[in-house]
């Protein structure tokens, strides 16, 4: 890290890079409920009002649909909107927006016009709350051709990732991992940020593969230190987006280690692990000493907040299912 | 020509009629409805809207209106004869689009749905463009931008949120020009409209909601949408409705370009019901006897935009034979051009499947791209050509 590095939350990096965002393209603006005078409920857009005024940071009616229709129009006239859902559960009432009309309308014109629209979801659990505001909808973006989908996981991807994908000619779901945004790392503004939909090796290790995205690559680093101590070496990808997804670094990942476990919040059933334990098999078979197993939430409504510990995956479910995969 | 900007203009008319439980009845001439053409040609006056126009402009609207009417029954044929896979026509509507269609000015932006074959007639939009996505050979395919004129969008009111977005962007730019967003009755029932209006009331959007309330959303009547006529919807959003003969082209032309003025003078977004009817099905798949009286069509006959018009241009002496058959003469070129370039289209290549899916390019489109073209290369020395698929994909149709 150069002497440009401070530390900062994932919130602030957030803010910065929507302000940095602001700074450099006179055609961006933010909107959403709340996100003006309040700084947003996460408090991410926070100043952003005060210092670009209300038509670059425009607070809207309560009124998803709307959001991200009106942002839409706001694309075809020229403008790189990026648009806050306050909360996952709340971004169903814009779902035929972004699948119907968001994600096609490059196809449908052949080309002949874009959408640069952002749409900021803070996403999972884990911070107790109430129902609809803990859900991981990362498989039902990514699903859709069209969008791409990607999710920081840490301060310096988030401020990195976030202008990354205000640049992309293409709509972005922004999937911001809500009980990390107080969590702290460097951030260094002026390096080279890494591409936006390349995964990285977080943490090298030579027995098994651990790949997650977002909120779950803490726990899966905090799963390799653990089992450090058992003697195990864990490698940890952070995949960074789920569509694209970096099969490559995946692949020459587990061409090392012969074993992947893919760890998420989301359901398990029909979830972003059962397309990467497909493609990973078809591309590895030779090499996995086991099969691809999956750790995630259940097939059941996200829980009340007493039980979302249940729900959400921890240390010891990961380490159960690498000690499955090593038993093979 | 003016448009009331104090609130009267935005409660419903006097003698609008009754608004009591079963009052909204579907009738031709209402009271409310502005009209500057009768049904029998004759001019007539309105307190707020009037307009002047040259002959060569009024002969202009029934040519439009003669010419569109003409494209659409070719699109009919089209569909019957197998070249089509589905049409939704027009008939009956043509006042409503060309009167408003004329009204916009070039720098105004149309968000159509997918039955404005007229309003896009009136911005220079090749016709040819319209029948892509009919034919199955694209979704959409012309360029927006081109004639300020938006893809057909086909769920029900989506493209009202995209048309105030762009409004606000017009708003945001300083631009003098103005949004029509098109959608029908039964669309005025979707939570995107009643948001479009939200949204467009609170930034003061230069947006006209332009609604043709043809009576009918498939087998739906206008009463199973709203206990209330739909223009006066607008009052409850903070903004001005009117309703308008939608079958009187020369009213549907005055309203229009009263409300656009309206929008372009920052006065914020105006809704117009135009009151028409359609003649025909929902789509060439819809079977309206089934759910109307043929007592009901005949009395929208007696209505006929083209008609009237027709008849206003004899009683005046503005047109002769020659003219009309001038004019005949046009529609039947339309319709040969229309004929031999839609059995002309050339159906996509197979690999336009992963065209455009993004503009900045996925791995994953990248990688199945190369393998489904490996895969039709598979076949290339026994004989299957590309060409051989592509003529059994044409059958499907």
């Amino acid at each position: 890290m150069s002497q440009t590095a401070t530390q900062m939350t994932i919130a602030k990096a957030l803010n910065e890079s929507l302000r940095t965002a602001l700074e450099n393209d006179p055609k961006v603006l933010m909107m959403g409920e709340d996100v003006g005078r309040l700084g947003g409920v996460f408090r991410i857009t926070d100043g952003l009002q005060k210092d670009f005024g209300e038509n670059r940071v425009i607070d809207t009616p309560l009124a998803e649909s709307g959001i991200v229709g009106t942002a839409i129009g706001l694309a075809l006239r020229g403008y790189r909107p990026v648009v806050e859902i306050q909360f996952d559960g709340f971004v169903f009432p814009a779902y035929d927006q972004i699948v119907t009309q968001m994600a096609k309308m490059h196809a449908r014109a052949l080309g002949k016009i874009k959408l640069p629209v952002v749409v900021r979801i803070p996403y999972g659990g884990g911070i107790g709350a109430v129902e609809h505001h803990s859900e991981s909808p990362e498989a039902l973006f990514a699903h859709v051709p069209g969008l791409k989908v990607v999710g920081p996981s840490n301060p310096s991807d988030a401020y990195w990732m976030l202008q990354q994908a205000i640049e992309c000619d293409d709509p972005v779901i922004f999937l911001e991992p809500k009980r990390r945004y107080w969590d702290k790392g460097l951030v260094d503004v002026s390096a080279v940020p890494t591409a936006l939909h390349k995964a990285v090796v977080a943490r090298p290790g030579t027995d098994l593969t651990l790949a997650a995205y977002g909120p779950m690559v803490k726990v899966c680093l905090e799963a390799a230190a653990a089992a450090e101590n058992e003697g195990r070496s864990l490698e940890v990808v952070d995949l960074r987006s789920m569509s694209p997804i970096d099969f490559d670094t995946v692949q020459e990942s587990v061409e090392r280690t012969r074993r992947l476990v893919v760890v998420h919040e989301a359901p398990v059933f029909y979830g972003s692990g059962a397309e990467i334990a497909a493609r990973i098999t078809e591309r590895c078979f030779y090499h996995l000493e086991a099969p691809v197993l999956r750790v995630g939430g259940f097939h059941a409504p996200y829980p009340p907040a007493r039980l979302e510990e249940e729900f959400l995956p921890g240390l010891d479910r990961v380490l159960d299912a690498v000690d499955r995969a090593l038993a093979f | 020509m003016s448009v009331k900007s104090t609130a009267a203009g935005r409660t419903p008319a006097k003698g609008s009629g009754s608004t009591a439980r079963g009052g909204a009845k579907r009738r031709g001439g209402q009271p409310g409805l502005v009209q500057l053409l009768t049904p029998e040609g004759e001019r007539v006056e309105h307190a707020e809207y009037s307009i002047d126009l040259t002959p060569d402009e009024l002969r202009g609207l029934y040519r439009d209106m003669v010419l569109t009417r003409r494209f659409d029954a070719e699109a009919i044929t089209l569909q019957r004869q197998g070249e089509l896979g589905l049409w939704a026509s027009l008939l009956g509507q043509e006042a409503a689009q060309i009167g408003s269609g004329r009204a916009t000015r070039s720098d105004d932006y149309i968000f159509p749905t997918y039955r404005e074959h007229g309003v896009a007639w009136t911005r220079d939009v090749d016709p040819l463009n319209l029948l892509g996505m009919f034919r199955g050979v694209n979704n959409g395919g012309w360029d927006p931008n081109e004639n300020n004129f938006h893809l057909y969008t086909i769920v029900i009111g989506a493209q009202t949120l995209h048309a105030t977005g762009y409004a606000m962007g017009l708003a945001m730019d300083g631009a003098d020009s103005a949004v029509i967003a098109y959608f029908g009755d039964g669309a005025s029932s979707q939570g995107d409209v009643a948001e479009s209006f939200t949204f467009a009331s609170v930034y003061n959007a230069p947006v006209v909601f332009f609604c043709q309330n043809n009576q009918w959303a498939i087998s739906e009547p206008t009463e199973k949408q709203s206990r209330v006529p739909i223009y006066q919807r607008a009052a409850g959003f903070g903004f001005p409705g009117v309703r308008v003969d939608g079958n009187d082209v020369l009213a549907v032309l005055a309203v229009t370009r009263a409300a656009l003025e309206h929008a372009r003078s920052g006065q914020g977004p105006m809704l117009v019901e135009a009151f028409t009817y359609r003649m025909g099905a929902h789509t060439t798949t819809d079977d309206p006897t089934r759910y109307r009286s043929d007592e009901e069509r005949e009395e929208w006959a007696a209505k006929d935009p083209i008609a009237r018009l027709r008849s206003y241009l004899d009683k005046q002496g503005l047109a002769d034979e020659g003219y009309y058959a001038g004019v005949e003469a046009e529609a039947d070129a339309l319709a040969k051009r229309v004929r031999d370039g839609v059995r002309g289209m050339p159906d996509p290549e197979p690999m336009a499947i992963f065209e455009h899916a993004y503009a900045d390019g996925h791995p994953l489109v990248d990688e199945e791209r190369a393998q489904y073209a490996a895969y039709r290369d598979s076949f290339a020395d026994s004989g299957d050509s590309a060409d051989n698929s592509a003529a059994d994909a044409g059958k499907v149709r």
